[in-house]
């Protein structure tokens, strides 16, 4: 038998995500294509918003969306049924998160050659997707009012790698002791990048805001 | 809590390690887990258990983790305090600029094989 070998590795387990992750980032920027990655815990309202900014976007781009879930496709029927883009949905198989690879087989099966805005909702959960890179252009968090504005204190990793922040369901914060100032003060400390919106997405209110800085950021990716 | 994917992750890093040095079987993978980088131990080796009996060259591999401790730096008083007993707040003058020195790492050190 062999000797024993020992190999020394000393990188991090997130490494090779991070790397396959920038490198499709590049691919996408190189081909036109913005991709978003659209994170929140479950019920923040995360597929009302989408619905709210594709029926303002879908005239001016070619929008394609990939749900992802632990299971069933209710969200990818809803967005196809309500809005007419395309939607595929993608199951974790249990995972809860997607990680770069996965995100690249999704988006094989989602850009035809006509897709320029690509749509990720990942797997509702404020933990393990912020660890995990996507590879997407930027990344949006929904936190909504129900939850408390406390959340950017206890999921700080999640807040910190977040480019925008929209507070939704901004209707109801007459009914929770929900500081919007404390909110965006607790936000600035974990990342003082972010922008926040505070929206309503069932009437719409603020969507507006969000859907004119998409616009913005789809420009600067297309350079 | 994400245990399972990161499994995932590790063995399919090992595993290239291990066809790269022409290894047949890996018998020990050893890795370094800072006290507050969100995965639990305890998970981490059930899941690994499972996981690795569907491979050929990990079926037989250990995991072995090293604790890091978690230590973070307080700006105002520029003294270290333990992160987990008194988390933002430093324990030597109150103040919560602080930042994590150390405590948050998820590495893969070394394997063993032949």
């Amino acid at each position: 038998m062999d000797a024993v070998k020992v190999i020394e590795i000393k990188k991090s387990v997130y490494e090779s995500n991070d790397r396959e992750a920038d490198r499709l980032r590049e691919e996408l920027r190189s081909k036109g294509i913005f991709l978003l990655n659209l994170m929140s815990s479950p019920g923040s309202g995360k597929t009302t918003t989408l619905k709210a900014t594709i029926n303002r976007m879908k005239y001016t781009h070619n929008i394609g969306v990939m749900e992802a879930d632990i299971d069933s496709d209710v969200d990818a029927i809803a967005i196809a049924k309500e809005t007419g883009v395309k939607s595929i949905q993608l199951h974790t198989g249990g995972m809860c998160h997607l990680d770069a690879g996965m995100t690249r087989q999704g988006l094989d099966e989602l850009i035809d050659g006509k897709v320029d805005f690509a749509i990720l909702e990942n797997v509702g959960n404020l933990v393990c997707p912020a660890e995990f890179d996507t590879g997407a252009t930027k990344n949006a968090m929904i936190l909504s009012v129900p939850e408390g504005d406390d959340k950017p204190l206890k999921y700080p990793l999640m807040f910190s790698i977040c480019d925008v922040v929209l507070i939704n369901k901004i209707d109801v914060m007459p009914y929770f002791d929900f500081d919007l100032e404390k909110c965006k003060e607790n936000i600035k400390l974990r990342n003082p990048q972010a922008k926040v919106i505070p929206i309503c997405a069932k009437t719409g209110e603020g969507v507006d805001e969000f859907v004119k800085w998409l616009e913005e950021e789809i420009r600067i990716n297309k350079g | 809590m994400h245990e399972l994917g990161v499994v995932f992750h590790i063995i399919d890093d090992v595993t290239a390690v291990g066809r790269e040095n022409n290894l047949t079987g890996i018998s020990s993978v050893t890795l370094q887990l800072g006290k507050v980088s969100t995965v639990i131990p305890e998970y981490l080796t059930d899941c690994w258990n499972w996981a690795v009996k569907k491979t050929d060259l990990l079926k037989e591999a250990e995991l072995i983790i090293e604790p890091i401790e978690a230590i973070s730096f307080c700006e105002d008083c520029k003294t270290s305090f333990d992160t987990i007993e008194n988390g933002k707040t430093c324990p030597n003058c109150g103040s919560t600029h602080t930042f994590l020195q150390q405590g948050n790492e998820f590495m893969i050190k070394e394997i063993s094989g032949s």
